[in-house]
C-alpha cells in the first residue's frame, strides 16, 4: 500500500515565556491511503496539534512530514495554502460555515480558487450536497439548518475540491448521538466509497469505534496503534 | 467577479452598521458633489467670461464711485475700443421686496461694449431721446407683464431725489434679451444716467464704474495698468480688472468659493477616513474565525488582504457614487437657483477617486491586520 501521511521523528515546541514547550515528541507515525484513522488522547496531549501539522496549518519544529505525496516540512509557508487547497478536506467541530451565505455558497467557497467556471462550480456543488443528502437545503443558510444539517454542509464543502486527505477535529463533537451517527457514517461512506485517507481526531470511543484504524496519543507521542476491521 | 459573493458576505454580515456607514459616506460626498459642483460651475462662469473688457472702479471701494469725467482720458488710452458706465440704482417696483436688477446707463456706449444683446436699432434710439426712458430685459417683462409704452413708478433705495421723493417714473421704450451674458447677476433694467444724475439729491457727476471694451485681449494687463496709471496721485485712483477678476472678485466679497467648500469637503473626508477605518477595522476583528477558515480552505493571505481591501472599495465606491449621483439631481432640482451650475463630469470623475483613495488608506490597515491571522489560534479560538 502507498503511504498517504508519514511522520517520522516530528517534534513540535512552542515558546511559552521564557520556557519551550514540546505538545509533541519525536512522533512517527503512518497511515496508508484510504485508511480512517482515530486519534485519540486525553486533553492536551497533542492531538490538534498533530492534526493541524498534518493538514498543513502549522510547521514542525523538527522532523519529517510526508502528506500526499509531498514533503510539507520542506514546503515554503507561501505555498502551503495552495497545497492545502488540492490536498486536504477540513470538518471543524463548530462546522464553521460563512453565516450570511447560503449551503450552495459555502460549499462553493473552495471552489473559488480553482479555474472551473460558474456553471463548472455549481454542478459540483449540486453533487457534494446531494452526496450528503441536502440537495433541497441549497438555498438554506447556515441558521436555518440544524447542527447535523450544518455539518453535512461542512462536509460537503470539504469533499467538493475532490482532496485526497480529510481531516476531521472533533467533527461529532457538537452533536445528538443520531446526528453523530449521521455524519460518521458519510465519513465512512467517503472512506469506502471514495477511497478518501480520513483523519479524525475524536473523545469519543463511540466515534472512534467507525474509523478503522485507532491512534493513541499521550504526552505528544503515539503510544499504540489499534487496528480494526473495515 | 468570482469573489463578489465572498465581498458581499462581508459587507452583509451586519447589516445595519454596513448601511449607516454607505449613509455617512453618501451624505459626505452629497456635500463634495453639491460643494465643488458650485465651485466647479463657477469656475465655468468665469472661464466663459469675456476677458476684452475691463472693468474700472475706485482703487478705495467700488461703492466710492468715480467722476463721469473720466470717461473721455479712458477712451483715449490707446487700445479701448468703446467705454460705458454703469451706477446702480438699488430699485425696485411699489414694494422693496420687489427688487429689480436697475442699472443708469448711457445708451450711446452701452450696446458698443455688450453688442450680444439682442435689441432693435430703434429701440435704443428711442431710448437714447427719451430723458425717462427704460429698457428692460424679456424675463423681467414677462414676469411683471410689461410692455413697451408702459410707465413704470420705479423707486430707488438708495437715490433720494432732490425734492425728497424717491420714485423716478420711467417709460419702457425697449425690451432686450441679454442672455448672451448670462452670468447670473447680469443687469436687466436700463434707464438713463442722466436722468438719475440731474434728479438725484448727492452723488451727482459719478458713476459706479466703467467697462471698457479693448481691441486685443493679450493686451488687457497692459491697457489696464495704462489706465490706473492715467488716475495715479488723483484724488479718486481706479483699479482696472478684466471682467473674469472682477466677477471673481465679486464673489470673494461674499467668500472665498473654493476655501469653503475645500474646507468643509476636506473635514468631511478625514471624518470619514476614520469612520471607514473604525468599521472595517472591527469589521476584520468580527470576522477572524470566519477568516482563518477562508486561510485554512486555501485563501492565501494576499487573498485575504484584497478581499478586504475589494470591501472597503465596493463600500466606498458604491456610497460615494450615490451621493454624486444624488448631487447630480438636487442640481437639477435647484436649477433656476444656481442657473446653469451643475458637477461637472471632472467632479465626479474627482469623487470616485477620492473615494477610492479613502477606501484604500481606510481599508489598508485591517486588510494588512488580516495577513497577521494566526490560523491555528484562530481556529481554537485563542
Amino acid at each position: 500500500m502507498t503511504l498517504a501521511i508519514r511522520l517520522n521523528g516530528v517534534v513540535k515546541a512552542y515558546n511559552r515565556g521564557n520556557h519551550k514547550v514540546e505538545v509533541l515528541r519525536d512522533l512517527s507515525l503512518d497511515i496508508e491511503q484510504g485508511e480512517f484513522v482515530s486519534i485519540m488522547g486525553p486533553s492536551g496531549s497533542g492531538k490538534t496539534t498533530l492534526l493541524n501539522l498534518i493538514a498543513g496549518l502549522d510547521t514542525p519544529t523538527s522532523g519529517e512530514l510526508e502528506v500526499a505525496g509531498k514533503r510539507i516540512d520542506k514546503l515554503p509557508r507561501g505555498e502551503l495554502p495552495a497545497w492545502r487547497a488540492r490536498n486536504i478536506g477540513f470538518v471543524f467541530q463548530f462546522y464553521n460555515l460563512l453565516p450570511v451565505l447560503t449551503a450552495a455558497r459555502n460549499v462553493e467557497v473552495p471552489l473559488l480558487l480553482t479555474r472551473l467556471t460558474t456553471a463548472q462550480r455549481r454542478e459540483r456543488v449540486a453533487t457534494a450536497l446531494q452526496l450528503v443528502g441536502l440537495a433541497d437545503h441549497a438555498e438554506h443558510k447556515p441558521n436555518e439548518l440544524s447542527g447535523g444539517q450544518q455539518q453535512r454542509v461542512s462536509i460537503a464543502r470539504a469533499l467538493v475540491a475532490d482532496p485526497s486527505v480529510f481531516v476531521c477535529d472533533e467533527p461529532t463533537g457538537d452533536l445528538d448521538r443520531d446526528s453523530a451517527e449521521v455524519i460518521l457514517q458519510l465519513l465512512q461512506m467517503l472512506n469506502r466509497d471514495q477511497g478518501k485517507t480520513i483523519v479524525m481526531v475524536t473523545h469519543d470511543p463511540l466515534a472512534a469505534d467507525h474509523a478503522t484504524r485507532i491512534v493513541h496519543v499521550d504526552k505528544g507521542r503515539s503510544v499504540d496503534g489499534v487496528a480494526r476491521a473495515a | 467577479m468570482k469573489y463578489l459573493m465572498l465581498i458581499w458576505a462581508g459587507l452583509g454580515r451586519k447589516k445595519t452598521r454596513t448601511i449607516l456607514t454607505m449613509l455617512s459616506i453618501i451624505v459626505a460626498f452629497l456635500l463634495f458633489g453639491l460643494l465643488q459642483g458650485i465651485n466647479q460651475g463657477m469656475n465655468n462662469v468665469f472661464a466663459s467670461l469675456n476677458v476684452d473688457r475691463l472693468y474700472i472702479q475706485s482703487r478705495i471701494s467700488m461703492s466710492d464711485g468715480l467722476p463721469i469725467s473720466y470717461l473721455q482720458r479712458i477712451k483715449s488710452v490707446p487700445g479701448v475700443r468703446a467705454v460705458t458706465h454703469w451706477s446702480y440704482f438699488g430699485g425696485f417696483y411699489q414694494d422693496v421686496q420687489n427688487s429689480l436688477p436697475v442699472f443708469a446707463i448711457d445708451a450711446a456706449t452701452q450696446f458698443a461694449v455688450y453688442p450680444k444683446i439682442k435689441i432693435t436699432p430703434d429701440q435704443i434710439e428711442a431710448m437714447q431721446h427719451t430723458r425717462t426712458g427704460a429698457i428692460i430685459g424679456n424675463e423681467i417683462a414677462a414676469k411683471y407683464g410689461w410692455k413697451i409704452g408702459d410707465k413704470i413708478p420705479l423707486r430707488t433705495s438708495i437715490w433720494t431725489k432732490k425734492d425728497g421723493n424717491d420714485t423716478y417714473p420711467v417709460d419702457v421704450v425697449g425690451i432686450m434679451d441679454a442672455s448672451a451674458y448670462n452670468a447670473g447677476s447680469f443687469p436687466a433694467f436700463y434707464v438713463n444716467y442722466d436722468y438719475l444724475d440731474e434728479a438725484r439729491a448727492f452723488g451727482n457727476g459719478s458713476v459706479l464704474y466703467f467697462i471698457a471694451s479693448i481691441d486685443d485681449p493679450r493686451r488687457g494687463e497692459g491697457i489696464a495698468a495704462a489706465i490706473d496709471a492715467l488716475f495715479a496721485n488723483s484724488g479718486s485712483e481706479t483699479m482696472t480688472q478684466t471682467e473674469q477678476v472682477f466677477a471673481q472678485s465679486q464673489i470673494k466679497q461674499v467668500g472665498d468659493i473654493n476655501l469653503i467648500a475645500n474646507s468643509i469637503v476636506g473635514a468631511a473626508m478625514f471624518t470619514l477616513l476614520f469612520l471607514t477605518g473604525s468599521t472595517m477595522m472591527q469589521s476584520v476583528r468580527e470576522r477572524i474565525p470566519e477568516l482563518a477558515v477562508l486561510k485554512t480552505l486555501g485563501f492565501s493571505d494576499s487573498k485575504v488582504l484584497t478581499l478586504i481591501l475589494l470591501e472597503a472599495v465596493a463600500l466606498c465606491v458604491v456610497a460615494a457614487l450615490t451621493g454624486l449621483g444624488l448631487a447630480r439631481m438636487a442640481f437639477g432640482f435647484m436649477g433656476t437657483v444656481f442657473g446653469a451650475l451643475s458637477p461637472p463630469m471632472v467632479v465626479i470623475e474627482a469623487g470616485v477617486g477620492i473615494a477610492f483613495l479613502l477606501a484604500v488608506v481606510s481599508g489598508l490597515p485591517p486588510a494588512w491586520a488580516s495577513t497577521r491571522i494566526n490560523v491555528v489560534d484562530a481556529l481554537a479560538r485563542r
